[in-house]
């Protein structure tokens, strides 16, 4: 059994709150280089910016974008590891408010009923997977609000692969409201309820430019971001054919009377982050 | 699509001359708020002791991230400007001649820019440290008991928007086209 200190924890995730809020992650910066050509000038001025954002928060020590929004992390906890001290989400909190707190970024939690907002961001949204191994990954996810227009939904099981589609076609939509395009979308179909919207918001972690390994899911992928990008939002909402980066998705066994479907949205810049210790 | 050096106050005229698509650089003064500043203000209104003088005015809907020991402000980019919409048609008949945020403005303030002459800009959603360069100099303007909600100032230079709606009902932000989507 493999102890690690759960101090070790603290500050891994004290570091991945700032480095996620700071840096774009590489597959997105290749991705806005990539789309610039497909756009007019005023979506390329737009991807341009994003681009001299993104080397500015860098350079200058700010948080990409202002609204660093809900901390959200998915924790792989191999079962020949043991963490000693605090309980493994109570180091994961610690870390976070401390990130939070020393990286300069904006404390955004709040109390559903009263708005209350406590300061520290806390608590962290944390999520448990035991797995073979001994190591424990934590990814992190950075949920703004524009995160916020994700939605989940029952669908009639006789709608299928075509109502799937239209949900995913009509959420992209939706979210375009917010302005922080091109999306990013996550997909979760099957399971039940809870299992596709955790599915939807775990499918954002898979880098856009890494195909999904279920040769079905890589080609629903691709259909419904072309079908998005017809939206023709555009970047920032100035039109345009790129409205969506990529949509990524994650399928699972559902009950023959149903079929659960999520949507989560990540804005163009779809912070995250990841560490193993 | 034109580009446009502007300074605030905003006259009607520099207003008048934008059409929406063009894109501005604005260098001046902004007052920054979202909806407790605008409550605020709106209520002073009323009373007709406004604490600042809005006469051909720029709002930017901005709540920034923490600042750090080296700049005047954290990272600074837009807010969706729809939460502010409740607020802004009296504001445009107080004299503001622009409001900068993100996303589109609903349709009670559209009419009420025509009626005014006044404009709506953009501002890169998500370009937080972008923007935060553009800023020089921040100080408080009104309602220190707000906190980081308060009214303030910022000095900028040479800050980027795109017009989205002009005086002339002009809008730039187009629906999303559900249509080819769904069909092909």
């Amino acid at each position: 059994m493999r102890v690690i200190p759960s101090q070790s924890v603290e500050d891994a995730v004290a570091g991945l709150c700032v480095t996620a809020n700071r840096h774009l992650p590489p597959d997105v910066r290749r991705a806005f280089l990539h789309r610039q050509a497909a756009e007019s000038p005023l979506g390329r001025g737009a991807l341009r910016q994003l681009l001299d954002n993104a080397e500015l928060a860098g350079q200058l020590g700010l948080p990409l974008c202002q609204d660093c929004g809900l901390a959200v992390f998915f924790v792989e906890h191999g079962e020949d590891v043991r963490v000693e001290g605090l309980p493994v989400r109570e180091a994961v909190n610690r870390g976070m408010v401390r990130g939070y707190r020393e990286g300069y970024l904006r404390k955004s939690t709040c109390d559903p009923f009263t708005r209350d907002n406590p300061g520290d961001n806390s608590p962290a949204v944390v999520h448990f997977d035991m797995v073979p191994g001994d190591t424990l990954r934590i990814s992190m996810m950075v949920q703004g609000a524009s995160a916020e227009y994700s939605r989940a939904a029952m669908l009639d099981p006789a709608l299928g692969a075509e109502g799937v589609r239209e949900f995913v076609i009509r959420g992209v939509a939706e979210a375009c409201r917010g302005v922080c395009a091109p999306m990013v979308a996550g997909l979760g179909v099957g399971g039940s309820f809870e299992w596709a919207s955790l599915a939807a918001a775990r499918a954002l972690l898979r880098p856009l430019d890494r195909e999904n390994p279920d040769p079905f899911l890589a080609g629903l992928e691709e259909s419904l971001t072309q079908a998005v990008n017809r939206l023709g939002v555009g970047p920032l909402g100035l039109g345009g054919a790129t409205t969506c980066l990529g949509v990524s998705a994650l399928a699972a066994p559902c009950h023959p009377g149903t079929l659960p479907v999520a949507l989560a949205i990540q804005c163009h810049s779809a912070r995250r982050g990841q560490v193993t210790l | 699509m034109r580009t446009h050096a502007l300074s605030t106050p905003l006259t009607a005229l520099a207003a008048s001359e934008l059409r929406s698509g063009d894109v501005a650089y604005l260098t001046g003064f902004l007052l920054a708020g979202r909806e407790p500043a605008h409550r605020r203000l709106l209520e002073d209104l009323e009373r007709g002791t406004p604490p600042v003088d809005l006469e051909g005015a720029v709002i930017y809907y901005v709540g920034p991230s923490p600042m750090t020991p080296q700049r005047p402000i954290g990272a600074a980019g837009p807010s969706s400007a729809w939460r502010m919409d409740p607020y802004t048609p009296s504001l445009l008949e107080a004299g503001v001649r622009a409001t900068i945020g993100k996303g589109a403005r609903g349709p009670e303030v559209r009419e009420a820019m025509r009626l005014h002459g006044a404009v709506y800009l953009a501002a890169t959603g998500g370009a937080g440290a972008l923007l935060s360069l553009c800023v020089r100099e921040v100080s408080l303007a009104a309602y220190p008991e707000l906190g980081p909600e308060a009214l303030h100032l910022l000095r900028v230079e040479k800050f980027p928007v795109t017009v989205v709606n002009d005086p002339r009902g002009g809008e730039l932000y187009a629906a999303p086209d559900l249509d080819a989507a769904l069909r092909g």
